[in-house]
Parts: structure tokens; C-alpha cells; sequence
């Protein structure tokens, strides 16, 4: 105990002698932070004292899959229900803009008493409700090879707490008329995004959020504010909402006319084709995932836009029989709910499947049903099979693609 | 609400000449399940009904205790109105002044168009624009898959170039309008397409078009 020579922190650290303990970490989102990597014994080395900003563990690799229009959630990585803020999806037609909280506006004109401008502070005085919902886009699946993730086939799907104002909060406010039966939501995006929206929608669970996740909602989910239809196509949820109209019949935009709308039978096309129905996908075990023999507990994600899961079942033996799963408490409206069940696989080839029902006892439909309902050339919106992942001696999980062409 | 005030008397008159207590309770708890059912409906009408499920969510928003207005965010002056209301219906409301046919759109459309939808229209790199109704191409075209031309004009001028969204003024877009009708053979080139002329153009594929009739429940559509 001669030493009494005070040694400062950094100089322990910087002075690290063995190989690779402190390491200067750049992080995905550009900081800079000290990050004891690989460090052999962390009993015997101080570690990174705290921070203004958390990290994600060096060994931890999440990513999306960004393309030149989306960007898709790893679902396969994901524990729970909800998305972490930085891996929701994102889908934009002409990029995510940068906005000035101090100077956005939204404007409600049209058909009401009093046409108002709202800052974002005006919209934050407003009594608030927080709630989880899950946003999907309506072109979510992808099929046609075996070697696809739940990322790849249906990473257009994230879940987050959302907080903001009601919609019929906003509408009472600017009086709008009992003759006003749609809405035109319009952003501030280089896309100018456009959609009309049933009024009745707007005074049911509407709302015009600004939060995500406990912060300001992010870029690319819409900052400052984005409209949140729960339940609607993700197309609809338009983000960095700037106007709304109020009127007696829809606009007929580009994305409600040449986009977002399919070809069903008898030459017809789908249009306002709003809600997304029921789904379940397994996202464990799951392609590129290579099983033991023994216990595995199968669990996914199941959603409707109608309201609550009612159940979920899964098939261990390529659809022959099925079985209930355990659905993650609480089940919500209009969310992500996790289900898990609990299988041993005996090492033989076979196929998991999951299949969801909603509480309109509406039961995800095979694709030979959507086929069937639809006809061949129905397009690739609203698609919400039931999938399979196989499972092959070798302890391989594969997706089971399936086509109707 | 016609429909349940109706209800309700037909239920006042059973009540009355029930023979029994029990049919007059039955009445009263098939009047409650009718109301809890439709509790949830209240605005709008046009779109049909079913977004929600049966129980649906319960926006838990009291209004208790609010005051009729809470006097946050201001009013919004013509000026704005004006300036910020660029969108147009398919009656034609909103449309701007101005006009334009197919030739001055022709010469616009080499300069600012082709570079991403082809020469004529049709050969891309991005989205093809010309496909006359009962042409071969399987792409969905304006000719073959838009149902109003009004959207032409709305999604043009608020988004196009995609490098320079907003860059074409009223009179650009209206004879854009015009050369990509004529180009999908929808109306005659030497055409004046403006605000009275634009509405009236009926879409080949208009009558096509057919609302979402998905309900839930146990069919599937």
C-alpha cells in the first residue's frame, strides 16, 4: 500500500497492455465510444464508464435490408413484440426529407367550421394517448426461392408504442361537417404523398403522432408527425403529414388508382383496399437457421388489422395436424403478437406452419384460397399466407416457396 | 340511426302485446346486443363499413370536462389555403388555369421524361407510362390501368421530374397530360386539354374499378 500516485481512469485504460481490450468503436449511428472488445477476463480490467447515449454490444449485428424504395426489419432477430426504434421499416416514394420541428405546420382545411394551422407545439398541448400498433406495408410478401428470411419474405412490418393526438381530437377542434365523409392526407416528402382517407376512420382511432418509442418519431417513420391509421395499409400512414382535407368523395391520387390497387376476378380491379388481414409468420426456426435434434421452441409474430388475435396454430407435421399456440400477454388491437410453442423434433424431414385467426374469426387463408379468391393475375398486395419452413434431416431450415403462375 | 330508432319501436310493440314476460326480455337483450354491436359507428358514410372488428378499439378518449375549443394552433387565412391546396378531384376542382395539347407536350416530354420512361414512353428504365387499352403489354399503363385523367395532372405536377419534383409549372403539365393521352390513344393529338376538358376524359379503365369488399370474418375475398 506504499503508492499512494493517484492513476487516473483513462490512463488505465488507454495503458491497456494485452491484446485487443480497449478498442475505439465507431457505431452505427457515427459515435465514438470506447468498447472493451474481446476483452479475456472483464473481472480483471475496468469497463466503459457511463455514457450519454447507449450502444448496441459489438457482437450484435442487426441490420435491414435497404433496397432503392424500402428498407426491411430483421423479423428473425427481433425478441418480443416490439421493433427497435433504428430497425423499423421504412418504405418512402421519393426519400426521407429533413424537417424543422420549428417550422412545421399542419393545416385541416376543407370541409370544417374553422380551417387551422397547427405547429408541433400546438399539436403537443392537445390531450395525448400513447398505443401499440403494428405498421405493415401492403406489398409484404416476397416468395419464389427457398433461401429467404422472415426479413426477406415479409420484412415490410414493424411495432411500435406510438403517442400522439387523436384525429377526432383535431377534427372537433376544426368543426368538421357531419357532410364530409373523406380526407385527403398529404406529406412533405419529395414524393408529396397523397391518400384519401374515409372520414369515419378518422374519428374512430386516427391519430397524428409524433412520438416513437418514448422520443421524437424518427425520420424515417415521419418526423416531427405522421398520420397513424391502425390497421390500414402502411401506404396510408402518411408520413410527415402536412395537410388534411376534409370532403364528400375521395381525390382518386396516384397511390389509391395506378398503385395500391389489384387485379381480382373477372377483369375487375381492388381499389381502397384498406385494411391488412390477418397473419402469423414463424420467425423461429427459420431459414438460414440450422435446428438440433430435440426441444425447440417454435415462436413468430401474428397480427390483423381488424382488431385482436384470437389464436394461432401451429403444424410440426407439414399441415396434418395443428396445434394452439401460446400467445404472449397482453394480446392488442390491431398488434404484433408474439405465439410460441414448445416442439421436439425427432431429426425427421418434415414442415412447421402457423396459421392465425382473428376475433372476426377470420382464419389466414392458404395461398391457393387467396388464388381461388382472386384469380392468377391478383397482383402482389394483400397477400398474407399461410407459409411453411422445412426442416430436412440435416437440420437445414428452408423456406417452402410456392408460386401460382 | 333510422335504422335503430325503427328498432326501438318495433320493440316497444312487441313488448306491449307480449304474450309472455319472456319475449319481452328477449326483446330487450336483442335490443342491447344491437347496441353494443353498432356502438362503434358514427361518421361518414360513402366507404362501406368494417374497418374494425367486432369488438373493435375503443378509443378511450373522454371528452369529459372539455372545453368546446382548446384555442391551440391558429387560423388559417385564404392565402394559405390557397397556396397549400394543390390537389385536385376527379370532378375537376382544384385544376389550375392553363392548357396544353400533345405537341408542346411532345417537346417537353423528350427533355424532361425520357431520360427515365423511354423515348416513347415505353421502353423505361422506370415506370412505363404508354400501353393502350388491349395493347400486348402486360405493364399497367395510364391507357390500360388508370381509371382518371385528372390523376395524371395531380401526381405530375406535384412529383415529377423525380429529380426535380415540382419544377413544371400548370401549362408544362397540362400538355404533358395531353401527350401522354394521345400517346395511349385516349384522345385525339391535336386536343386542347384544360380545366373544362381534363374531367370529361372518360379512363378506359375506369369502369373497372370495383371498392374493396373484404369483411373479415370467415370468407375469404
Amino acid at each position: 500500500m506504499g503508492d499512494k500516485k493517484r492513476i487516473s481512469r483513462r490512463r488505465l485504460l488507454a495503458g491497456a497492455a494485452t491484446a485487443a481490450t480497449v478498442a475505439l468503436i465507431r457505431t452505427v449511428s457515427g459515435q465514438t465510444v470506447h468498447a472493451a472488445v474481446g476483452v479475456e477476463d472483464p473481472t480483471k480490467k475496468p469497463g466503459v464508464p457511463p455514457g450519454k447515449m447507449g450502444t448496441r454490444s459489438s457482437f450484435e449485428h442487426l441490420v435491414k435490408k435497404p433496397s432503392d424504395t424500402s428498407s426491411r426489419s430483421p423479423l428473425q432477430d427481433f425478441y418480443g413484440s416490439i421493433t427497435p426504434s433504428d430497425l423499423h421499416f421504412e418504405r418512402s416514394h421519393n426519400g426521407v426529407p429533413a424537417i424543422d420541428p420549428e417550422k412545421y405546420e399542419l393545416l385541416i382545411h376543407g370541409m370544417v367550421e374553422r380551417p387551422m394551422v397547427f405547429t408541433l407545439k400546438d399539436l403537443k398541448r392537445f390531450p395525448a394517448l400513447s398505443r401499440i400498433c403494428f405498421i405493415e406495408c401492403s406489398g409484404n410478401f416476397r416468395t419464389g426461392k427457398e433461401t429467404l428470411t422472415p426479413q426477406d419474405i415479409c420484412g415490410l412490418t414493424s411495432q411500435s408504442e406510438w403517442t400522439g393526438v387523436m384525429l377526432s381530437t383535431l377534427f372537433r377542434e376544426v368543426g368538421v361537417s357531419p357532410k364530409a365523409s373523406w380526407f385527403l392526407a398529404e406529406g412533405s416528402d419529395a414524393a408529396v404523398m397523397t391518400r384519401s382517407v374515409p372520414v369515419s376512420k378518422g374519428w374512430e382511432d386516427a391519430m397524428i403522432v409524433y412520438a416513437q418509442n418514448g422520443e421524437a418519431i424518427r425520420p424515417e417513420q415521419g418526423y416531427p408527425a405522421r398520420l397513424l391509421l391502425p390497421g390500414f395499409e402502411g401506404n396510408t400512414n402518411v408520413k410527415w403529414i402536412r395537410r388534411i382535407e376534409l370532403s364528400d368523395q375521395p381525390f382518386m391520387t396516384r397511390e389509391e388508382t395506378s398503385k395500391y390497387t389489384y387485379a381480382i376476378k373477372d377483369g375487375k380491379i381492388r381499389q381502397f383496399s384498406f385494411v391488412m388481414d390477418a397473419r402469423s409468420m414463424i420467425t423461429f426456426p427459420a431459414y438460414p437457421v440450422q435446428l438440433e435434434k430435440g426441444w425447440v421452441e417454435i415462436r413468430g409474430i401474428a397480427w390483423s388489422g381488424r382488431g385482436k388475435i384470437s389464436k394461432v396454430e401451429v403444424s410440426t407435421d407439414t399441415g396434418r395436424s395443428w396445434y394452439p399456440a401460446q400467445l404472449q400477454e397482453p394480446v392488442l388491437d390491431k398488434a404484433h403478437t408474439v405465439f410460441r410453442l414448445l416442439w421436439r423434433w425427432d431429426g425427421q424431414e418434415t414442415e412447421i406452419l402457423s396459421r392465425a385467426t382473428d376475433e372476426t374469426n377470420y382464419i389466414q387463408p392458404t395461398l391457393s384460397q387467396l388464388v381461388a379468391a382472386r384469380g392468377e393475375d391478383m397482383g402482389g398486395y394483400h397477400l398474407n399466407p399461410v407459409t411453411a419452413w422445412k426442416i430436412r434431416r440435416d437440420g437445414a431450415v428452408l423456406f417452402r416457396p410456392e408460386n401460382w403462375k | 340511426m333510422g335504422c335503430l330508432r325503427r328498432y326501438m319501436l318495433w320493440v316497444g310493440a312487441v313488448t306491449r302485446r307480449a304474450a309472455t314476460l319472456r319475449m319481452g326480455v328477449f326483446a330487450v337483450l336483442g335490443t342491447v346486443l344491437v347496441l353494443l354491436i353498432s356502438g362503434t359507428q358514427r361518421h361518414g358514410g360513402g366507404w362501406a363499413r368494417g374497418s374494425g372488428g367486432i369488438s373493435g378499439w375503443e378509443a378511450p378518449t373522454d371528452t369529459t370536462g372539455w372545453p368546446a375549443s382548446f384555442g391551440f394552433g391558429r387560423a388559417a387565412t385564404p392565402q394559405e389555403i390557397t397556396a397549400m391546396d394543390i390537389s385536385m378531384r376527379p370532378d375537376g376542382k382544384g385544376l389550375p388555369p392553363g392548357s396544353g395539347t400533345a405537341g408542346e407536350g411532345k417537346a417537353i416530354y423528350a427533355i424532361k421524361c425520357s431520360a427515365c420512361h423511354g423515348k416513347t414512353g415505353t421502353e423505361g428504365p422506370y415506370a412505363r407510362l404508354v400501353g393502350p387499352m388491349g395493347d400486348t403489354t402486360k405493364a399497367r399503363t395510364i391507357g390500360n390501368y388508370w381509371p382518371y385523367a385528372t390523376t395524371i395532372f395531380d401526381y405530375t405536377r406535384r412529383t415529377m421530374p423525380y429529380n426535380a419534383p415540382g419544377s413544371l409549372s400548370g401549362a408544362e403539365v397540362y400538355s404533358l397530360t395531353a401527350f401522354l393521352l394521345a400517346a395511349n390513344k385516349i384522345i385525339d393529338s391535336s386536343a386542347v386539354v384544360d380545366a373544362q376538358s381534363l374531367p370529361r376524359v372518360k379512363m378506359p379503365a375506369h369502369d373497372l374499378y370495383v371498392p374493396d369488399d373484404r369483411r373479415g370474418g370467415p370468407e375469404v375475398r
